[in-house]
């Protein structure tokens, strides 16, 4: 009881909440980056990842439900503690200044808001594959490729090579993945202070660890759609 | 022959707790470099009294930056942006000639204005009450030394004491967080060993009242330890988070 109403009620359980299912959050992205960049090698390489997991439904499902979790606590615990944030300040002051406080730690919930819309249609895309998101026209649920014994498989490499080959839409990625790393670069550091981790003895090499992971992201996640534009897997699409 | 500044105050003027407030622009005509920022306002202060206005209500108490009861934001920065001083301690070289200066009182809703430039700060009182203490029987004064503490456990404990109770920690926090000032008194306290006995509760009750209180919650931004004039370190957050979660748990 005691340790419930901590954790829901008090503003520090909420930033341990916060905390944790960000630290999730960021694996799941670090993984998830891991696994994407295996189009470099081909896409035999990455048509087996992708049936590596469609073959386990059980694995998928755990994470997806552990997932929909975190980002829930994530959100909850952000848009519950924004407003009493800002309900702490009710009279803004004529002149602010920010003094230390970096861009990113200003802007978290705005930057939050903007890439779970970012995950949303993400998952309209590449997820349930609804063709009216990917305006090009195709339906990816229908991309196949003869697999081992010919069955057919899915062609998860078609489909990113199709998917980026729009502009926009790879615009979009690349804005959505920005803000996410932006968003990363004060949260990966912050987490440890929120649960207590962080000192001065190791704190500034934190902050620039969590600098470089945020940059590393991006820049994993932003070659995909600039490497498809730049003619990755044309051989496909002709 | 000290040099003589003449600047523009904008100044946040309000009759009392109910009233809506504005800003209000003063000319500060002669004031001489070494002047305090609050004898600055002293002068201006005076030469209203001379024309028949009301004066710019403001706190001060001991001028000599221990008390913690200056709280004036200025130029948008709690106690004035100079590393580790009070705003009774800033000095009027720290200003060009011809500057136009803003002043507002210290912006929170646990700290609701009383006047112009002073808020009633009882919310850092009632925190206090919540936990900042030990229980200690009465009797005879026990040997100095009788209960031995490291010297970095008294190092750290003091840098926590140090802490003034100004609340420009609020000000500055773009959330109205009273973290720092908190981590600060639960930390000088819990890492005693007078204070062990009592340390969950502390944590527990103090952060319970700062929560009921209205302040923000932590966003790990940092401004608060840069404007606070006794340079508390953000190290008492991670400490005060690290405490209240032994509190849950234990």
């Amino acid at each position: 009881m005691k340790l419930t109403a901590g954790l829901f009620q008090s503003s520090l359980g909420r930033k341990y909440l916060m905390a944790a299912s960000g630290a999730a959050l960021v694996l799941f992205v670090i993984g998830h980056l891991a696994g994407n960049l295996q189009i470099f090698l081909g896409r035999d390489v990455i048509n087996d990842y992708g049936e590596f997991l469609h073959t386990r439904p059980a694995l998928v499902w755990s994470a997806r439900i552990g997932l929909l979790a975190m980002v829930g606590i994530h959100i909850w615990a952000a848009i519950s503690l924004s407003r009493e944030n800002r309900a702490a300040r009710p009279v803004a002051y004529a002149q602010w200044s920010p003094t230390v406080a970096s861009y990113a730690s200003r802007t978290m919930l705005m930057s939050g808001l903007i890439v779970a819309v970012f995950i949303i249609y993400h998952l309209l895309h590449f997820t349930t594959q609804t063709p009216a998101v990917n305006f090009t026209g195709q339906d990816f649920a229908a991309f196949a490729e003869p697999g081992e014994g010919g069955e057919p498989r899915r062609d998860v490499y078609r489909m990113m090579v199709v998917g980026f080959g729009q502009p926009l839409v790879s615009l979009f990625y690349v804005v959505g993945v920005g803000l996410l790393c932006l968003h990363l670069s004060h949260g990966v550091s912050a987490m440890f202070q929120s649960l207590g981790l962080k000192n001065k003895s190791w704190g500034l090499t934190l902050d620039k660890a969590a600098k470089a992971i945020s940059v590393a992201v991006f820049v994993g996640y932003a070659s995909i759609p600039a490497a498809v534009l730049l003619g990755l897997g044309k051989e496909v699409v002709k | 022959m000290a040099k003589k500044l003449n600047l523009t105050l904008k100044v946040w003027r309000q009759n009392g707790p109910r009233d809506a407030g504005r800003m209000e622009t003063y000319p500060a005509r002669g004031i001489d470099e070494d002047m305090s920022f609050l004898e600055m306002l002293d002068v201006v202060n005076e030469e209203l009294i001379t024309q028949g206005k009301e004066p710019i209500a403001f706190d001060s108490d001991c001028r000599e930056g221990i008390c913690g009861t200056c709280s004036l934001v200025i130029n948008g920065v709690p106690h004035g942006g100079r590393k580790g001083t009070t705003a009774c301690q800033l000095h009027m070289r720290n200003f060009k000639d011809g500057q136009t200066i803003t002043v507002e009182p210290w912006r929170a809703r646990p700290f609701p204005v009383i006047r112009d430039l002073v808020v009633d700060r009882g919310a850092f009182e009632r925190i206090i009450q919540a936990g900042g203490f030990i229980s200690v029987r009465t009797g005879g004064t026990p040997d100095a030394n009788a209960t031995p503490i490291a010297k970095e456990i008294a190092d750290k404990a003091m840098d926590a004491a140090a802490c003034i109770g100004c609340g420009a920690c609020v000000a500055a926090c773009k959330n109205a967080s009273a973290m720092l000032f908190v981590a600060a008194k639960v930390s000088h306290l819990n890492l005693l060993p007078q204070g062990q006995p009592e340390k969950n509760r502390r944590a527990q009750k103090m952060v319970w009242q700062m929560d009921r209180e209205g302040f923000g919650a932590c966003t790990v931004t940092g401004s608060c330890e840069a404007v606070c004039p006794k340079e508390i370190s953000l190290d008492f957050i991670g400490k005060l988070n690290r405490d209240y979660a032994g509190a849950l748990l234990g």
